[in-house]
């Protein structure tokens, strides 16, 4: 009972409580849907039902697997700029009072961003192999 | 100008008055609940009709002309026909994470839906990050589509989903260089006053060329976080069969598809947000007697047409443009769009810095 006392008064404290309600309806609007649907659909059973899709063939082996890394490369470098981007947005806030220092500053560590993705560039992490 | 918050406070009025504080919050928060769900459904259902028609248009069919005037209600009998399909759940899924995928694509659209300025006073989320919090919600999706392709258990739904992750992860950098080319140039992140600060003109006339470069980005890189048009890698369907939501049956399957056009109206949505002026009506300073006229236009309508023509921009590309190769796609994001977002970041910031603009 504190806790959930504890939670409300956190929520409105932090203004959330609007954010509450459309998390709410979205998760209402998934489960309603869900047991409409329950409700109205047919059911029958058959073990033909369980397989994954293909061409009609059983499929050969899991897919859960060791995949491509390709993929993964792009992942870790998403990391790197999605980081940054969360450092720039308090920044682009207040550049305007900040003036020329304020841009000179984020040169500084833009450059050092950029030079790692020129690296990346140069090793051929940006290619598609 | 009509200021949509005289109604909202004066029903909160009308329901203090008649019985206590905690149940008039309670009323006020089903209502939006209720009035968000309907708008969040009636929206997809009248995009799913006009990007029919559209399609049809664009390539000499008539669509959908069966099921009312017009067939107006087709996308109604879709809704109840995917209703009464039945759900089909393979054997070897993973079926709490199978479940759990739709919540989240869901959850994604709807929280940045909320954050939607549909009029004056007529928004339900108006956070000081306001375009932050967007950003961050909106990356929950991925989440949602790696899940649902990795839980199928099947190669065809893994493939869509890492393609779909590794380009929704890539293309929304583009999108955070160009929202902060716009908050570099109007100095704050809420919504709301984003809008107000367009009094004087759109972002776009007033922002000089780094804001024409920074919505062509939005715009590109906007087309490929819905999965949509030239970049439908996905759920390329001459490879994949349907990309990650292959073993989705019924409304299942729906939730993906409602989301996605939902997403598309999100992202019109936030590119009029930014960049055409949200609800506020097309001022130019000086003309007085222009903009009182324009003024009587109500905003809602304004907000709606400008969406409505992003939306059919973004619909023009899927059929002007063939579908890209995921290298191809990887490379026009990573060796250009990047690269030049930077490089325009940097420009706004001189441009505002120094006070080179109108």
């Amino acid at each position: 009972m504190k806790f959930v006392t504890n939670a409300l008064n956190w929520i409105n404290r932090m203004n959330l409580s609007l954010f509450v309600v459309v998390f709410l309806t979205g998760i209402v609007l998934v489960t309603a849907a869900l047991a409409i649907a329950w409700l109205i659909s047919p059911r029958s059973y058959n073990s033909q039902k369980g397989e994954a899709y293909e061409c009609g063939i059983p499929t050969h082996g899991t897919s859960w697997m060791q995949f491509k890394a390709g993929y993964y490369l792009f992942a870790i470098l998403f990391l790197m700029f999605d980081v940054e981007t969360v450092l720039l947005f308090p920044w682009a806030v207040i550049v305007r009072d900040l003036g020329v220092a304020g841009l000179g500053e984020i040169l500084f560590f833009l450059v050092i961003l950029v030079l790692g993705l020129a690296y990346a560039w140069k090793k051929g992490a940006l290619e598609w192999k | 100008m009509f200021d949509f918050s005289i109604v909202t406070q004066w029903i909160d009025a009308l329901l203090r008055g008649c019985m206590p504080e905690w149940g008039a919050l309670l009323i006020e928060f089903v209502l939006i609940g209720v009035v968000l769900l309907l708008l969040y459904t009636l929206i997809a259902l009248a995009l799913i009709y006009g990007e029919r028609k559209i399609c049809a248009f664009f390539q000499c069919r008539l669509g959908p002309n069966r099921v009312g005037p017009y067939g107006i209600f087709q996308s109604v009998a879709d809704m109840i026909k995917i209703l009464i399909k039945e759900l089909i759940t393979i054997r070897k899924s993973d079926r709490f994470l199978y479940n759990l995928a739709p919540y989240l694509v869901i959850l994604a659209s709807m929280l940045t839906f909320g954050c939607m300025p549909f009029g004056r006073g007529l928004q339900v989320l108006d956070f000081n990050i306001g375009v932050f919090f967007i950003m961050a919600v909106s990356s929950i999706g991925v989440l949602g589509i790696l899940l649902a392709g990795w839980s199928s258990n099947n190669k065809f739904t893994l493939i869509g989903a890492m393609r779909s992750g590794a380009q929704m992860v890539s293309y929304e950098l583009s999108i955070g260089l160009s929202m902060l080319t716009v908050v570099v140039f109007a100095g704050t992140m809420q919504t709301s006053q984003l809008i107000l600060l367009q009094n004087r003109g759109w972002f776009l006339f007033t922002g000089h060329i780094p804001m024409w470069i920074a919505f062509i980005i939005y715009l590109i890189a906007g087309t490929a976080e819905t999965n949509r048009g030239p970049f439908d890698l996905p759920e390329a369907e001459s490879e994949l069969t349907a990309g990650y939501h292959t073993e989705y049956s019924g409304i299942h399957f729906g939730f993906y598809y409602l989301a996605e056009y939902l997403n598309m109206f999100i992202v019109a949505g936030i590119a009029s947000l930014l960049f055409l002026g949200g609800w506020m009506p097309l001022h130019i300073g000086g003309w007085t007697a222009f903009n009182t006229v324009m003024d009587y236009i109500p905003s809602v309508i304004w907000f709606f047409g400008k969406t409505a023509v992003m939306m059919f921009i973004i619909m023009w590309f899927k059929w002007t443009f063939p579908r890209l190769r995921i290298d191809q796609l990887l490379h026009l994001e990573w060796k250009y769009l990047v690269p030049i977002g930077f490089v325009n970041l940097l420009l706004m910031v001189v441009i505002t810095v120094f006070g080179i603009h109108f």
